[in-house]
């Protein structure tokens, strides 16, 4: 690891944030220990039940505040979901509404400062992952039997050895869905983060000048604002489409 | 020494698989681009076409994170 402190004016290392350190002593870290990262996981529910539920206990026709915020989160999952899946992937719903308010909060509680981003982890994104990957496959086999497998035949390609050669390619693809899906959301959350650390360390070596860094810095937040919530939604999506191919075939 | 070359290998490795990204970034804009290019001809159909614009642009970014992901492996796991 490339951990040491280096004379270059930088006093921590821009991948330390991403550290898993025990929140109570320091044995080490065993199956049980209370980590930032478990911390943050229960900060992350917290946060979507004070959302979600309380608000909507005494719901009333013309919502509140907090209780529209609610309602323009459910409409925009659900509209998601009848746009890809119809109909019958609705009842999915409940599944793509949980994905994705758990990794809207992950992402957005990660840019606290001092926070810790659980979705920066491969270790949680590809548990995500492997949940979509095995409903899909599973699902696919339940729905369609052994002819699930004709999803990678695509009869509309022009010759059968082209076909032969798309079907290798198409089994391929499928079995990297459940690495680039979690990998682009991790790769995303990490380098942004590290992209403000770095421009963090920026500010104190450039004495008066720092200012500079510090405007950036600023529009950098808001793009990773926005590219929080865009890979929430880019999860969500590739989720449903994914499903899709369960449901619908081709 | 040979622990040296070794760590030097690892970093101009590491660096080297970084530039897979720049192939991320052609990517992604030409997606982008060719999006604003049809929305500009056709605006009436351009909302509908969003949700496409931001899975495009999320398959064209896969590989270049991939070329992150091999840059973090030769940094942190070999």
């Amino acid at each position: 690891m490339a951990g040491e402190a280096s004379s270059g004016g930088i006093e921590a290392h821009p991948m330390d944030q991403f550290l898993i350190k025990p929140l109570f002593g320091d044995e080490g870290l065993g199956l049980f220990t209370v980590t930032n990262q478990t911390l943050w996981l229960a900060i992350g529910v917290l946060i979507a039940f004070a959302l979600l539920a309380l608000p909507t206990r005494n719901a009333t026709l013309v919502p509140g505040r907090m209780q529209s915020v609610a309602e323009s989160l459910y409409i925009f999952v659900r509209k998601m979901a009848m746009d890809i899946l119809g109909e019958e992937g609705l009842k999915f719903f409940p599944y793509l509404f949980t994905l994705f308010v758990f990794i809207l909060i992950s992402n957005v509680s990660g840019l606290i400062p001092a926070s810790f981003t659980v979705t920066s982890h491969i270790a949680v994104t590809g548990v995500l992952a492997m949940m979509v990957f095995l409903t899909v496959t599973i699902l696919g086999f339940v729905k369609h039997g052994p002819k699930f497998i004709t999803l990678f035949w695509i009869p509309s390609a022009p010759t059968v050895a082209l076909r032969v050669i798309l079907f290798a390619i198409e089994f391929i693809s499928y079995f990297v869905r459940p690495l680039s899906h979690s990998v682009r959301l991790a790769g995303n959350m990490m380098a942004g983060h590290a992209v403000l650390k770095v421009f963090a360390a920026f500010v104190p070596a450039m004495g008066v000048l720092g200012i500079v860094p510090i405007g950036a810095m600023t529009g950098i937040f808001a793009l990773e604002l926005l590219v929080a919530f865009v890979q929430a939604y880019i999860f969500t999506i590739l989720t449903c489409i994914y499903l899709n191919d369960a449901l619908h075939m081709h | 020494m040979e622990g040296d070359i070794a760590n030097m290998g690892q970093y101009i490795g590491a660096g080297l698989a970084t530039i897979g990204l720049g192939g991320a970034g052609i990517g992604v804009g030409n997606v982008a681009s060719n999006y604003l290019a049809g929305a500009l001809r056709n605006p009436a159909a351009a909302g509908e076409q969003q949700a496409m614009l931001f899975v495009g642009m999320a398959f064209a970014e896969a590989l270049g994170i991939f070329s992150f992901l091999v840059a973090l492996l030769l940094l942190f796991a070999v």
